[in-house]
């Protein structure tokens, strides 16, 4: 018993004794600042900075000052603290997050085929192009899903990627590897997209799917920031001109431009500020505001569209959000 | 929202018609033979065992998908054969409680938990087997002597196996002098000592002629193990045949039939190629012969089949087939 | 007898050549014709037409573009009545020229028939293939003047003759051999003179054993040409198969080409068309077609115009037995599944085989088991179970070192898997990645 014990025990200390020698012996110098740096990474190896992993995205920024910016599925906190640790000063990128620009599910847009085999769009478009009648149209079949690295991305009951904001990073690696191209970087925050990329006829379009881009223009028209411009058959956003106001939301036929779930605001009049001047009802541009001149104007609830704009124009700063209750964009473009 | 449209699917557009129950329930078409010759051999104790095994692992299989949340294959007949095989390599006195847990361990820690069928790395019978073998050493070692013609006497007589017996010897005695392996016609038919499917040379034979007519095995894997054990066995008795046995009495005895034609060739976890498999089959042959011969335990054919599935992922990366064109085969 | 060299691999589907007694039929003038620019490899031809214009039978529609580039001509004669994208059989609309008959089919007086065509330069008589639109009838509709250029420092030493059409259903090579086996023969001759080769193999699989007798008998007195008979075995048609078995010469990977053997390939089809061309100055209009499958009446061998939609093909052959789950362009092995009977026959349309629902295979896939039998099937030698796991985990660059652009995408793995796994999709997906990556860097 005894000898088993001592026997063991000294095989423990040779072990470890060896352990150490090796580890003191064969040490690699790394500078501390990769190993912090590295700390603050993601540490997922989503490749989306050019690197192909955190670590040796962690050293180029040490050793070749490459900015933290690069890191895209960081947060800015990330990109700070680590431009802290480098004693550098960091330049923010603007965040953005990937949007699906196809609203055409399973029940909305027509097939041309009932296709069978690999379950993944890149091997789905060897098949004819994939089975949707629109060749723009989103497979659903996952590709985007099985590449994103922050499982931000859903594929509804209805066939149709969705993509999770708060959990996008804005990576840009579905974009890569969508095979129909249909998904797109968009800045964060700006919640409005036009959900089709359908650069076909109108009539085309329309034979395809219930709510693609038909090009009746009308966004365009209402549009009261000039944001949308068509691109032959297809409306265009322009996200650094949109305002967020909602108002091509609400006037689309098809209902193909969305806002994200966002709690649109909407705007009442101060009564005691307002000298009655009529420049807010002038220019909203879903009239809903009204009243006499040099008379207190009101703001009608249903017809704002939470679009803002009087509230720059207004002189004497009378015009306020208003605290957001139910008015949801969903219902509003019910 | 058209109501009739065609089917698109990528070339080819038949099949052959072979599918995964096919295969496996033509190796258990392949076993009955040997199945037949346990009872025979055995007495249905020996049948109680293999149906206890088949039950136990295909209910074992059906639970375990259940709670992982996986559809339900059991149908696919992989649980069965496991469970025959199994039963094959089990003593026939063995406790039922023992079948159950063996058929248990197969399935779950055999295949279950990599992932299920094509992913698990052993052959889930040998895990099994093997992990009795080490847990329950009395139990897995104490052999009946097999009794001719059904007797329905419910003592059983306990015998050795024969490379038991030749172990035994050689350790009491020094020497194998004195030591005769009898009659070769009984390891041929089964009347030795052993487990309930591994004696019977000749149905393991039928069956295996079977497979390899259907071509759900090659020759390639159990010429070469048995060859193997055959040529590196040879060796050794010509230059002591004091010490060790004949060729003949290796290739016929301890499961190495059982072994070399329905364990090794076992699909999922041999090589893919035909190369690789004569580097498996003799990697399994060597091995065999160096447990028998000089290692603790008599018998040695679970051991390097396990030992050689380890290694089938490293063969499979060594022997891919060279692409065709890879080098202009007559020059011109 | 000539001794044959077997290939690896291959599988042996069952024949199903219920067509193989039915003589070609013309089906004549469709009432209408939609024409793709795009029917070969290579660039597509541009339109020489404009909507309104009158065409005669054989006219010029679409002038090549570069030397990898054929033309293509008026298939009926009428007016073209537009020119826009059309359903085309790779799934996708395309550039196509749609004519309207006017009735009459009357050929055009530009067609310029040559007695003394023996006699021409090869130069001379690769131009006229080109200019008639001559293409690999076989399927993969190689424009058929660039294989026969081989560039000098290639000599040539063997001419294979392809019968062997080695996918189940289809007989229109079959047919062919025995109504007009002249007409490959003198085919193979004009070839050879443009090679410059004196010896030629015809390589007829032997279950076409009347077609193996027809051609004996004609090349009795031919010294240059011999006749073979190759086992039945998929994909025994396969160019490099094909030259694998006949010569024991392996056309080397990466690239490689038959000429880099000495060897060029040609298509009993493609033979009688270059033979037309240059004796009767008749560009590639039309094709013998084989409409088969349980699914339609009356399978049949049609000589069909390019250019005629599905459909009218269906209506010759007497309709549909039953409910039609897939229309597939080409064989079984490789052919393409359609979605639209307005999907023209195009030059490399062999045959359209029409599945009922009930025989079309369903795609579940289930686990690999590592049988091995992919790899055991596989004419090119690839590990196609390895493979489909690289395509399935995105792993591309392991797929590159496995040779996946090897693969001939026959269907063999894929026909023989017992779990039903996708293969031949998986490795297109694969070898799609990998090219494009090789593009990209």
């Amino acid at each position: 018993m005894l000898i088993a014990i001592f026997c063991l025990s000294g095989l423990g200390l040779l072990a470890s004794l060896g352990l150490g020698f090796v580890a003191k012996r064969f040490a690699v110098e790394v500078d501390p600042r990769v190993e912090a740096v590295e700390r603050l990474l993601h540490g997922i190896n989503c490749g989306a900075c050019g690197y192909p992993s955190c670590s040796q995205f962690a050293r180029a920024v040490v050793e070749q000052g490459v900015s933290a910016v690069g890191c895209v599925a960081c947060g800015e906190d990330t990109a700070m603290a680590i431009a802290e640790v480098m004693g550098v000063e960091a330049v923010l990128a603007e965040k953005k997050v990937a949007v699906v620009l196809c609203k055409g599910g399973r029940g909305e847009s027509a097939t041309k085929f009932s296709y069978r085999g690999v379950e993944d769009c890149k091997a789905a478009v060897i098949v004819s192009g994939g089975d949707k009648a629109c060749p723009y149209g989103c497979l659903g079949l996952g590709t985007c899903k099985r590449v994103c690295p922050f499982d931000a991305v859903v594929i509804s009951e209805n066939g149709l990627t969705v993509i999770d904001t708060e959990r996008c990073t804005g990576c840009g690696i579905c974009v890569k590897e969508c095979p129909k191209g249909v998904i797109q970087l968009v800045p964060a925050g700006k919640e409005v997209s036009i959900l089709c990329h359908s650069t076909e006829k109108g009539a085309e379009v329309r034979k395809k799917c219930e709510v693609g881009c038909i090009a009746c223009e009308t966004c365009v028209r209402v549009c009261p920031f000039d944001a949308i411009f068509m691109e032959g058959s297809l409306a265009v956003l322009d996200h650094e001109r949109c305002r967020v106001c909602g108002l091509c939301i609400v006037r689309c036929p098809t209902h193909t431009i969305e806002g994200r779930d966002r709690v649109f605001p909407r705007v009442e009049i101060m009564a005691d500020t307002c000298s009655g001047c009529g420049i807010c009802s002038m220019i909203c541009p879903v009239n809903a505001i009204e009243g006499e001149k040099k008379e207190v104007h009101q703001v009608s609830g249903e017809r704002c569209v939470g679009c803002l704009l009087c509230i720059d124009r207004c002189p004497k700063e009378a015009i306020r959000i208003k605290a957001p209750a139910d008015s949801t964009l969903g219902v509003a473009s019910q | 929202m058209d109501d009739r449209q065609f089917i698109l699917s990528s070339s080819p557009h038949i099949h052959s018609g072979e599918s995964t129950p096919r295969i496996m329930y033509s190796v258990g078409v392949a076993l009955v033979p040997a199945m037949f010759m346990g009872v025979y051999l055995f007495g249905f104790r020996a049948l109680w065992v293999m149906l206890l095994s088949v039950v136990a692992g295909m209910a074992t299989e059906a639970g375990a998908q259940r709670m992982m949340g996986r559809k339900v294959t059991v149908s696919d007949g992989s649980a069965m054969v496991t469970g025959i095989l199994l039963a094959l390599n089990l003593p026939p006195p063995v406790p039922w409680w023992l079948v159950v847990v063996g058929s248990a361990i197969a399935i779950v820690i055999g295949k279950q938990i990599y992932g299920g069928l094509g992913y698990n790395p052993f052959n889930p019978a040998l895990v099994a087997r093997v992990i009795l073998l080490i847990s329950f050493p009395v139990q897995m070692t104490t052999w009946a002597k097999p009794s001719a013609a059904l007797s329905r006497t419910v003592d059983v007589v306990t015998t050795a196996t024969p490379l038991g017996a030749m172990k035994t010897h050689l350790l009491v005695k020094g020497t194998l002098e004195g030591f005769t392996m009898g009659e070769l016609w009984n390891p041929f038919i089964g009347n030795i000592g052993g487990c309930i499917g591994e004696t019977s040379v000749i149905a393991l034979l039928i069956g295996a002629g079977f497979l390899l007519y259907r071509g759900y095995i090659s020759w390639h894997i159990p010429l070469t193990f048995i060859g193997t054990v055959f040529i590196f066995s040879g060796i050794f008795w010509l230059i002591n045949p004091n010490q060790h046995m004949n060729p003949v009495f290796h290739i016929l005895t301890g499961g190495l039939m059982l072994g070399a034609f329905y364990m090794a060739t076992d699909m999922v976890t041999s090589p893919v190629t035909y190369r690789g498999m004569m580097v498996f089959g003799a990697g399994c042959g060597a091995i065999t012969v160096i447990i028998r011969l000089f290692g603790g335990y008599p018998e040695g054919v679970s051991y390097s089949i396990l030992l050689m599935n380890a290694a089938t992922p490293l063969i499979d990366r060594y022997m891919r087939p060279k692409t065709f064109g890879w080098r202009a085969v007559s020059p011109r | 007898m000539k001794r044959l060299y077997l290939f690896q691999g291959g599988v042996h589907p069952s024949g199903q050549k219920i067509s193989q007694n039915a003589p070609i039929e013309e089906l004549g003038a469709p009432d209408r014709v939609v024409v793709p620019l795009s029917q070969h490899i290579g660039a597509p031809c541009e339109a020489t037409v404009a909507p309104g214009d009158r065409v005669k039978k054989g006219d010029r529609v679409g002038q090549a573009t570069g030397f990898v580039s054929v033309n293509i001509h008026a298939p009926i004669s009428g007016v073209v009545k537009s020119i826009g994208t059309f359903p085309h059989p790779v799934g996708r609309p395309l550039p196509a020229v749609e004519i309207e008959s006017d009735g009459e089919d009357t050929w055009a007086d530009t067609l310029k028939p040559r007695e003394d065509y023996m006699d021409l330069s090869p130069e001379t008589l690769k131009e006229i293939i080109q200019d008639m639109g001559i293409v690999g009838m076989g399927g993969a509709a190689f424009p058929t003047h660039v294989k026969l250029s081989p560039p000098k420092e290639k000599p040539i030493d063997t001419f294979i003759i392809n019968g062997a059409e080695c996918e189940p259903y289809l007989t229109a090579d079959h047919r062919l051999m025995l109504e007009e086996p002249e007409s490959i023969i003198a085919g193979a001759r004009i070839a050879m003179r443009i090679l410059g080769v004196t010896r030629g193999i015809i390589a007829i699989e032997s279950n076409k054993p009347d077609a193996i007798e027809k051609m004996k008998e004609l090349t009795e007195d031919i010294l240059e040409l011999g006749v073979v008979a190759l086992k039945v075995r998929y994909p025994q048609g396969a160019e490099k198969q094909l030259i694998k078995t006949l010569l024991n010469r392996e056309v080397p990977f990466l690239g490689g080409l038959p000429m880099d053997v000495g060897a060029v390939v040609q298509n009993v089809g493609t033979l009688s068309a270059i033979f037309k061309a240059v004796r009767f100055g008749i560009p590639l209009i039309e094709r013998i077609t084989t409409v088969t499958g349980s699914g339609v009446r009356a399978p049949k061998n049609l000589r069909v115009r390019i250019g005629t939609p599905i459909k009218v093909l269906i209506e010759a052959c007497r309709g549909f037995t039953s409910e039609i789950g897939k229309v597939i362009m080409g064989g079984p092995m490789m052919g393409v599944s359609q979605h639209s009977l307005e999907a023209p026959v195009v030059k490399g349309t062999s045959g359209i085989l029409f599945q009922p629902v009930a025989e079309v295979q369903a795609v579940v896939a289930q686990p690999c088991i590592r049988c091995g039998s992919c790899i055991r099937a596989c004419p090119a030698r690839l590990m196609p179970t390895v493979l489909g796991v690289f395509a399935q985990r995105d792993m591309f660059e392991e797929a590159e070192r496995c040779d996946v652009v090897e693969c001939i995408e026959c269907g063999c793995c894929n026909y023989v898997c017992p779990a039903k796994i996708p293969l031949v999709q998986l490795l297109r997906y694969a070898k799609a990645e990998v090219l494009a990556r090789r593009k990209a860097a």
